[in-house]
């Protein structure tokens, strides 16, 4: 299914990382799809990217994009009737994808660990906090008794801002944001060298988001660990991240710095995205509508996935499939027909927190207004 | 009092007014004791929507808001205050007042838009079946009209070619094209006013913009009136003409929303601003730290609710009751006693 | 999901497109229960049995003599001892009194079906009725089906079957309605009930009522027409119960009835070869026959189990 131009392996170590800082985790060419009653559904195709110490990639898409499937393969936490077809997931030097399940022991939560989207899922109502997280340790540490064990929790209680005395309480009786700093403190317990991160904030209120936002930055920078932030959210992933990486039905479409994200978006879908999100700040615009739904995965259409609902589709993106390449040093774009960089750098003003930069509104308007261009595309 | 409300919302001539509105929620006390507390969901709360116009509902959870919406459509019975609307027919009608057929009848003039587009449509039945529900439990028109106004309300809300959706069931439907459907049932009776309780935070961004613009659109066509309730001011600032900002049952800051946005005058309201990220990674913002965090307004102390947590509040605030709105200009209206 | 456009519905009536709507969604149902084996297996015991209700009036008006293989008045002159062992003229033999017992059989199959079906459709009704109710108005209502439900859970069955034997002359039909009653005012209306429960707090719900919906218009709507399928998973359970109280009954020699299972492995205990093994046609059918049914209706109930509640279905 996918045909995907797999020389672009060259990407091992050059997904990079600003400064040439070799990656602490780097991952290519990761496929994985799941196996069910209807057929196979291509969850992840070809992605790769990088992350270092000490900095954060922030992984943008909406629901289905694969943004989920990548962080639990990253893990090896998926279901049964996921397929791992390809890639490597290289963590500090090794291949996590083909460890067995001795070796996952140590790498799981020392190596990598995870923040779960809805923190009920990670915590057990029927036992205390506190020892939740002792178990973790005690599971993945070896040497660590009891009370070694509960003074590094009381540690971390303190670094995501909870009060110590709440170790011995149930899930039940924490609120929402202090469900969600349990998770993150059990997820930092054994000082991994990655965290990732699945949409941490998303339930949570935009004051208690704030905080605990700020707090992650901190401590990752206090701990000089690499991190992925998994968001819908641009707003959030424009405040955490260094480098950000768009992914649309499976696939990664864009990978740069935050910054060049969002002064010189190049991925018309990325274009989208931005003028999608209302702000409260700056001028009150129109917002970008795009026609059509993300596509179904079982069927993912032929050549470049996003060529149903976009605006610069032509031919050759309903046949081929754009590969994953380097435009320069520390960009990654997969598209024939990349937005243009407009002349002269947009003032901070008129961008970002006003939506689609200069070059990318041409085409934003073309999204809104529907299909009246050259080079006839059916809606798929 | 009444006096200062009615002048600073002027809205007699608007399409409805709510006036110290409560509703009071029992809390639990186990199995033979009598409930001594309760929970001031919603705490004397008014405000006034003009016709054609929208107002946002802001609030984080647990401020009352969508208590406040089931209280306009009356899914909740108010426990004190009044819900004045404006018919064209019938008048200055108090909805809290209304029962039995009356209400019934009334229905066709409020509803609402569900914040769940997978729950708020019955699973076992059809598109055609779910639109046409509230006009064949109003009794209104013969089978093949309903039909037709069936037909023509799923083309407007872009679901085309409405024969192809008639008789799909949700479950073969996307997230928005649900809440397409909800809309379209909403639409149907003809109302003046509806309730949208957060109808596109469970949606994919791509899809929200298509669905809030297509509320705007037909805000425009029919003259219908939105209370929005969501918890993301950018949201609010794009849906509606003026904003309300909820904490703990009360309303703490109202006013047309550029106003607000650009100036916002309750310690609250600008913490909530203040805590918005920015969708640009080259600015920075200063958030103002408030401490603790939100719980259920049980029995709460007569004083200013935001007592607690408030960085500039004093000991006249502590010692003071709840502070009323105020008019600080232009109809600006802040609760507060230290702005 | 794949569509084909339906032609426009202002040409095609309602009820036509409703129809293929019911028929399509039967098939799904039908292709999901499928998926399991074991409801495919009960099932085909179903209709096993259902041939063997078939058979019997083609072969007593055919093939049989009436005099020789009337199921209650039959008798065979011609074997010299009764009961007599299976031959080639009674391939199951004849029991005690001379009567052929493949006649009788096959005669009491369609009764025993029919049984099951009335307990169990008068269970639905009742079950549906209250457990919507009691969930969707609470308070007294519920109180009161509640523990009416927890006295007719708590009284054993079988005593007040035979004590209403005893006092009245039960029929069939009779014992049918009375397992019905009993099954759907306990056990079955509570569960009911909970499920309604969940159905009652679904956002739906809250729209019918903004739209102006009465309690009644909700609930036959809304909440039953969610609760049907789980009702109707119970009633296979139930089948199973009405089919073997009938045969606790007849084996007490309480039911007036003329022919059925239970009576067949009564007249063997009346005429003392219960435990006689050499005599195994006088035992052996009849109770395998009753086994099998209630068995082949606990299949099918646990494979609609899968069809109805989503989350028990494998990946």
């Amino acid at each position: 299914m996918s045909t995907t131009n797999h020389g672009n392996s060259a990407l091992a170590g050059s997904t990079a990382v600003p400064g040439r800082i070799p990656p602490i985790l780097s991952v290519q060419d990761l496929t994985m799809h799941y196996t069910t009653r209807k057929g196979d559904v291509w969850a992840v195709d070809d992605v790769s990217f990088d992350v270092a110490r000490g900095h954060s990639l922030g992984l943008v898409g909406e629901s289905g994009c694969g943004k989920t499937s990548v962080a639990l393969a990253l893990l090896r936490l998926l279901p049964d009737n996921a397929r791992i077809l390809g890639g490597r997931v290289c963590l500090d030097g090794s291949d996590i994808l083909s460890l067995d399940e001795n070796e996952l022991l140590k790498v799981r939560w020392k190596g990598i660990s995870m923040v779960f989207q809805a923190a009920m899922n990670a915590l057990d109502p029927v036992y205390r906090v506190g020892d939740q997280i002792v178990e973790a340790l005690q599971t993945h540490l070896e040497t660590m008794d009891d009370a070694k064990a509960r003074q590094r929790v009381a540690k971390l209680f303190k670094l995501v801002g909870l009060d110590p005395m709440l170790m011995d309480r149930y899930p039940h009786e924490f609120s929402g944001g202090m469900r969600q700093r349990a998770v993150i403190a059990m997820a930092l317990s054994c000082e991994p060298d990655v965290i990732v991160a699945d949409e941490p904030t998303t339930a949570l209120d935009v004051i208690v988001q704030d905080r605990i936002l700020r707090q992650m930055r901190a401590i990752q920078k206090r701990l000089d660990m690499g991190m992925i932030y998994i968001s819908h959210d641009i707003a959030v992933i424009a405040e955490v991240s260094d480098r950000i990486a768009v992914m649309y039905a499976g696939r990664m479409v864009e990978l740069a710095d935050a910054v060049d994200v969002f002064e010189r978006p190049m991925h018309p879908y990325t274009c989208a995205l931005m003028g999608a999100f209302p702000s409260i700040r700056g001028e009150k615009r129109e917002l970008v509508t795009l026609p059509g739904e993300p596509p179904d995965l079982l069927h993912p259409p032929p050549g470049c996935r996003f060529h149903p609902r976009c605006p610069r589709a032509t031919e050759i993106c309903m046949e081929r499939v754009p590969p994953f390449s380097e435009v320069n040093g520390e960009r990654f774009l997969a598209c024939w027909h990349p937005v243009q960089n407009s002349s002269g750098r947009s003032r901070p003003q008129t961008a970002g927190a006003n939506g689609p930069p200069a070059s990318c509104r041409h085409d934003v308007r073309n999204a809104r207004g529907g299909y009246a261009r050259p080079g006839e595309v059916t809606h798929g | 009092m009444a006096e200062v409300l009615d002048n600073a919302l002027g809205a007699l001539t608007g399409l409805i007014k709510v006036e110290r509105l409560r509703k009071l929620f029992p809390v639990a006390a186990g199995l033979f004791q009598q409930t001594h507390s309760f929970i001031h969901a919603v705490d004397n709360i008014s405000f006034g929507i003009q016709a054609g116009q929208s107002l946002g509902l802001v609030g984080e959870s647990g401020c009352g808001k969508t208590t406040t919406g089931k209280l306009l459509v009356r899914l909740l019975d108010p426990s004190a205050g009044h819900i004045y609307v404006n018919d064209a027919e019938l008048g200055q009608v108090d909805l809290a007042e209304l029962g039995g057929k009356q209400l019934k009848t009334f229905r066709r003039r409020v509803q609402m838009i569900f914040q769940d587009p997978y729950e708020s449509l019955n699973p076992r039945r059809t598109v055609y079946d779910t639109v046409v529900e509230p006009l064949t439990v109003q009794g209104v028109g013969n089978l093949a009209w309903r039909e037709e106004q069936v037909a023509s309300l799923l083309e407007l809300v872009g679901l085309t070619p409405a024969s192809s959706f008639m008789f799909r069931f949700p479950h073969e439907l996307s997230g928005g094209q649900r809440q397409r459907v909800a809309i379209a049932r909403a639409l149907i009776v003809e109302p003046v006013f509806i309730v949208a309780d957060e109808p596109t935070s469970m949606l994919d961004v791509s899809i929200r913009t298509g669905v809030m613009q297509l509320m705007l659109e037909l805000a425009e066509r029919f003259g219908v009136s939105y209370l929005y309730i969501t918890h993301d001011l950018a949201v609010a600032r794009y849906m509606c003409q003026e904003i309300a900002v909820m904490y703990l049952g009360k309303i703490v800051e109202q006013g047309e929303t550029e106003e607000l946005l650009a100036q916002p005058l309750h310690p609250y309201t600008r913490a909530l601003i203040s805590a918005v990220p920015i969708p640009d990674p080259r600015l920075k913002r200063e958030a103002i730290e408030i401490k603790g965090g939100v719980a259920a307004p049980v029995d709460p102390p007569p004083r200013c609710r935001f007592y607690d947590r408030c960085p500039i509040a004093d000991d006249a605030c502590r010692d003071s009751e709840h502070p009323l709105l105020e008019d600080k200009g232009g109809g600006h209206l802040v609760a507060c006693y230290k702005v | 999901m794949e569509m084909k456009d339906e032609s426009a519905v202002l040409d095609n009536s309602l009820w036509r497109v409703r129809l293929k709507l019911a028929w399509r969604g039967l098939r799904a149902s039908a292709a999901l229960f499928a998926e399991n084996k074991i409801g495919l297996v009960g099932l085909g015991i179903i209709l096993a049995f259902a041939l063997m209700a078939v058979a019997y009036p083609i072969l007593s008006n055919v093939v049989w003599d009436a005099r020789i293989y009337d199921p209650i008045v039959g008798y065979d002159p011609s074997q010299l001892e009764q009961p007599a062992p299976p031959s080639a003229a009674h391939p199951l033999g004849t029991d005690p009194l001379g009567r052929d017992v493949l006649s009788q059989l096959l005669y009491s199959t369609t009764s025993e079906f029919a049984l099951g079906v009335v307990a169990a459709l008068v269970t639905v009704l009742i079950a549906t009725s209250v457990g919507a109710v009691s969930a969707y108005y609470g308070g007294l209502v519920d109180t009161v089906f509640m523990r009416l439900a927890d006295i007719v859970v708590m009284t054993p069955y079988v005593p007040i079957l035979i004590v209403l034997s005893v006092l009245f002359d039960v029929r069939l039909i009779h014992l049918a309605i009375v397992i019905g009653v009993l099954s759907g005012f306990g056990a079955t209306a509570v569960i009911i009930k909970s499920q309604a429960l969940t159905i009652k707090v679904r956002t739906f719900i809250e729209a019918a009522r903004v739209a102006g919906g009465s309690d009644a218009h909700i609930i036959l709507r809304h909440v039953i027409p969610n609760l049907l399928p789980l009702s109707f998973l119970y009633m296979m359970f139930t089948v199973t119960q009405a089919i073997f109280s009938e045969a606790v009954l007849s084996f007490f020699g309480l039911l007036n009835i003329r022919m059925s299972w239970g009576l067949m492995i009564f007249t063997t205990q009346a005429a003392g070869y219960l435990i006689d093994m050499k005599k195994w046609w006088l035992i052996y059918p009849a109770s395998l026959a009753i086994s099998l049914l209630c068995a082949a209706f606990y299949l099918v109930g646990r494979a609609l189990d899968e069809v109805v509640n989503p989350r028990l279905r494998q990946r």
